[in-house]
């Protein structure tokens, strides 16, 4: 009885560490999110999203050039990362135990250590110095290779985590890997391969470092995919570093953009998972 | 034999994984070359870093690197199982989109953010923590120096934040794949809701020491946060308060107006190095894993299984 | 199968896109766009803040003029200038013999405008501004004075009661021109300074804990009781923090304005490269720890449009220009640099 009472004692103790954790994460969360907002939101209004930055000494502008400019990177990146990540995570967890799956899980792994600064030297040296020009191109791929390892990682350890059957009631019905993989494997683990991709989104969104030497930075407004193209984290980050309040609150502002950016993608993405899992029942 | 294309073609694209992590590998040599011909080995083991002398050596950012992830590791690892837990098996349905949503927002928020929120506020509690630190605890050197506030703690607790949200998703989404019969068995035999759990745990195992993995990368790499709090300053020191430096950091702060050959290839070097810890570190833990396996049930194997039953 | 497709289609539109990069740039404009002219530029950090005000005005007087600088950071600049990926670049450091003759052609200096470096400290209670010299600032920053009140620093300022705490000491931990600057007076005026520690943008600094950038060590100082650090003199003025007056040559205490900048430029013997430190210039009113900023540019560069247009940029820079550098915290050049600044700008060729 006595072993019992233990055992229940120790089972609630667990479940207290567990909600302790919960706060535990949200106390520095609320102080950073009420820091951003405190200091963000008072410089945040419309023009802030349609007009161009302005110099120092006239009061307003925004940041409309760089807010296009990180939807077009992110975009450039998702398009290399999604299709490189989750293709890569199909093969690790499809074919897991051979070597090239072996390897492609250290790839992953020691990619995802990689610092930024690190993965913008690379990028530099492959895809700027080459053609003697900053661009939207080569900022796109600075940022592609740091969302590839989240991607692949997070699909595999969901897609292995596919109860088997589903796997083996697939093939059973004589369908291809391909089709087994592709209309019942990948399904099943979507919700968790949409969070990878957000949390993916989520990383590179907020990095300067890997920009500042590939897709540079412009003041004026361009689309061109080959010229250098403005970004919010590296207009941020020249902000940051000036000493003008004005440019402070610009900063500011641009940082609770941001993180509207990528809290709007995560609502975004829980309502696709939400609606999938509803779906399949 | 019929899946040999979708092999193939799912290969390839891992393929552009493996080769992009060799072209970095590749680069990173070629661009430091000259200080790895210069200083050898010894650029490991040696705690010089002066630009003006040409000396360099890598020791003390080795150390912070290290010594930052897994204190940042032990704080984050226990507090993201626990989120992860929590959110999957233990609080109202109601409660978990939001609460997974919120541990979203941490990865949302740009490192320079966590950065400017760590001088403001975190590096004064700090420093309030330890000017109230009793003497005789002084005497420890985990927690000896002066009250600086910046220094080893600081970028600890800072790292943790930022990857809680990394590790937590991952085991989040572990757990939630563990197939319902399995928790409902142990319920069956009378198990605890520590006991169910610790099982489901078990049952995860890989995906769970994964998910922790995918935060220790995260940490080692982790820069611009890190610089802003740990007060750079290259020395090899066991303390929790000693002002420290890190890999990423050094790069991260030199690489912009370095533009002596020999310095700039020294600060790639330091890439490198990291590179090279990184693939270590997975090596070790990717070893755990399998000896994991080996010891408790192995898992379903697929492709044999799932070939077997196939043919 | 049709998912297969799918992303087999993406692959290739980024394939497509990838191949896109080794069209010339010209390739991207249009017809329309015939007489607009983007150049780009990069380099250090201090000037940006002026440099985004003149090329905007710029833009205003020349609509089809489109000039994009970014602050990637001196050495940054001189990397970039050297790599060929930008027209022009910037720097608070000059270029050394060896970067020059490692330059794909002749690169020109060109002042634009001066800055100066000032000691911010953080002593709460103290009513007037502290003085410092060149030999105490060393000192203090080779962990040789390491309190408040030690003598050295009682004796610049006789009548103030200085605590008996620890100095922390605060210096950059990023690479930077500010650094440079100081750096480059504290081994002027103390030879064990340039023995043990020596110039360049990151040192091996023998004390102390390292802020990223101006705004890391303006935060750590603010934040730090007993603290004392450097930074632009601009940072400390915005911020208001306490900021020490200087020792000169001349044996002047001067405190960092616009005008005391200036005099030191004016000071200096400026070569006709105008690579020249003004540190610890000479002259009354002279502020010690001053610099000129560069603009970097090929003396032959290879497209001529571009060059003719950031020839005419620069004069106009040096002439009118030179009005928005006060407001902005700046100190504007003097007039004799001005002047050699002219003739030495017709040297690149621009046909």
């Amino acid at each position: 009885m006595n072993r019992d009472r233990l055992r229940r004692l120790i089972s609630s103790a667990f479940v207290g560490a567990c909600a302790l954790a919960v706060l535990l994460a949200l106390v520095p969360l609320a102080m950073v999110l009420f820091f951003v907002v405190r200091q963000g939101i008072g410089s945040l209004n419309l023009a802030f999203f349609t007009s161009m930055p302005r110099p120092v000494g006239e009061a307003g502008g925004g940041m409309a050039n760089a807010i296009v400019g990180t939807l077009m990177l992110t975009g450039i990146a998702s398009l290399m990362a999604v299709p490189v990540g989750v293709m890569s995570g199909i093969y690790m967890s499809e074919y897991a135990g051979t070597w090239l799956a072996i390897a492609l899980r250290f790839a992953a792994d020691t990619l995802n250590g990689v610092p930024s600064i690190v993965i913008g030297v690379f990028a530099y040296g492959i895809a700027v110095l080459p053609f003697k020009q900053f661009s939207a191109l080569a900022g796109g791929f600075a940022l592609g290779i740091m969302m590839i390892p989240i991607i692949a990682r997070t699909t595999e350890e969901l897609l292995l985590l596919v109860p088997n059957a589903l796997r083996e009631g697939a093939l059973a019905l004589g369908a291809t890997r391909a089709r087994a993989v592709f209309t019942v494997i990948v399904p099943a683990a979507l919700p968790g391969i949409i969070t990878g991709i957000v949390l993916a989104l989520a990383r590179i969104a907020g990095e300067t470092a890997p920009l500042l030497f590939t897709s540079f930075n412009n003041r004026f407004f361009s689309r061109a995919l080959t010229q250098p193209i403005s970004s919010l984290t590296v207009q941020i980050y020249t902000y940051a570093i000036s000493p003008y309040d004005d440019w402070h609150r610009q900063a500011w502002a641009g940082a609770l953009v941001l993180v509207g950016f990528v809290l709007t993608c995560s609502l975004l993405a829980r309502i696709a998972t939400a609606r999938i899992r509803r779906l399949r029942g | 034999m019929r899946d040999l294309p979708f092999r193939i073609i799912v290969g390839a694209f891992g393929c552009v994984l493996a080769l992009l992590v060799l072209a970095i590998g590749v680069e990173l040599t070629r661009q430091s070359w000259l200080s790895i011909q210069k200083f050898g080995f010894h650029f490991w083991t040696t705690d010089t870093w002066d630009p003006v002398a040409g000396q360099f050596g890598a020791l003390p950012f080795i150390w912070g690197t290290l010594y930052s992830s897994l204190l940042a590791l032990a704080i984050a690892a226990p507090v993201a199982l626990g989120i992860a837990i929590f959110v999957s098996e233990l609080c109202p349905a109601w409660l978990q989109t939001p609460l997974v949503f919120l541990t979203e927002l941490l990865a949302a928020i740009p490192s320079i953010v966590y950065g400017l929120w760590g001088i403001f506020v975190l590096v004064p509690a700090i420093r309030a923590l330890e000017i109230w630190m009793p003497e005789p605890l002084r005497a420890i050197p985990l927690l000896s120096g002066p009250p600086l506030g910046v220094g080893m703690l600081a970028a600890g607790v800072i790292l943790a934040v930022m990857i809680v949200p990394f590790t937590s998703a991952v085991a989040r989404e572990v757990l939630q794949t563990v197939p319902a019969a399995q928790r409902e068995g142990a319920y069956a035999l009378g198990a605890t809701r520590f006991e169910a759990i610790r099982a489901a745990l078990f049952y995860a195992r890989t995906g769970i020491i994964g998910s922790i993995m995918l935060g220790f990368g995260r940490a080692l790499g982790e820069t611009m946060a890190v610089t802003m709090v740990i007060g750079n300053n290259p020395q090899v020191s066991a303390s929790l308060f000693a002002p420290q430096y890190t890999m990423a950091a050094v790069v991260a702060n030199e690489f912009t107006e370095a533009s002596d050959e020999l310095y700039l290839h020294a600060l790639v070097e330091i890439g490198l190095v990291l590179f090279v810890i990184t693939l270590v570190v997975n090596a070790g833990s990717r070893l755990l894993i399998w000896g994991l396996g080996r010891s408790g049930r192995t898992r379903p194997s697929r492709v044999a299984d799932v070939e077997a039953s196939a043919a | 199968m049709r998912s297969l497709v799918a992303i087999s289609l993406l692959t290739a539109t980024f394939a497509a896109c990838g191949g896109g990069t080794q069209q010339p740039p010209a390739a991207t404009g249009n017809a329309t766009a015939a007489a607009r002219i983007q150049i780009n530029g990069a380099g250090a950090t201090f000037p940006y803040p002026i440099y985004s005000k003149w090329f905007s005005e710029y833009n205003k007087l020349h609509p089809n003029v489109e000039i994009n600088y970014q602050s990637i950071g001196s050495g940054g600049g001189i990397r970039q200038v050297t790599a060929q990926t930008v027209f022009f670049g910037a720097t608070d450091g000059p270029m050394t013999d060896e970067q020059l003759t490692s330059a794909p052609g002749p690169v020109l200096h060109f002042p634009t405008v001066l800055g100066a470096v000032v000691p911010i400290y953080n002593l709460p209670g103290l009513a007037q501004d502290l003085k410092f010299s060149g030999p105490v600032l060393a000192d203090i920053y080779l962990g040789r004075i390491k309190k408040w009140n030690d003598r050295a620093i009682a004796g610049l300022n006789p009548g103030v009661t200085l605590p008996a705490t620890d100095i922390t000491v605060v210096h950059r931990s990023d690479g930077s021109g500010t650094t440079f600057i100081y750096v480059d007076y504290l081994s002027k005026v103390s030879p064990d300074f340039k023995s043990k520690v020596g110039v360049n943008t990151s040192v091996n600094w023998p004390v102390g804990v390292g802020g990223k950038g101006n705004e890391g060590v303006s935060g750590m100082v603010s934040q730090t009781p007993g603290s004392i650090g450097y930074v632009e003199l601009i940072y400390a003025l915005q911020n208001k923090i306490s900021f020490g007056a200087v020792q000169n040559i001349a044996g002047e205490f001067i405190k960092a304005t616009p005008e005391g900048v200036t005099k030191a430029a004016a000071g200096a013997t400026v070569p006709d490269d105008f690579r020249v430190s003004i540190t610890n210039a000479p002259g009354a009113g002279a502020y010690p720890i001053s610099s000129f900023t560069w603009l970097l540019m090929f003396e032959k560069p290879a497209d001529k449009d571009k060059a003719k247009v950031m020839v005419d940029f620069v004069k106009w820079a040096l002439t009118d220009g030179q009005a928005f550098a006060t407001e902005l915290g700046y100190a504007p050049l003097p007039d004799a640099v001005v002047k050699k600044e002219l003739a030495a700008v017709e040297r690149i060729t621009i046909s």
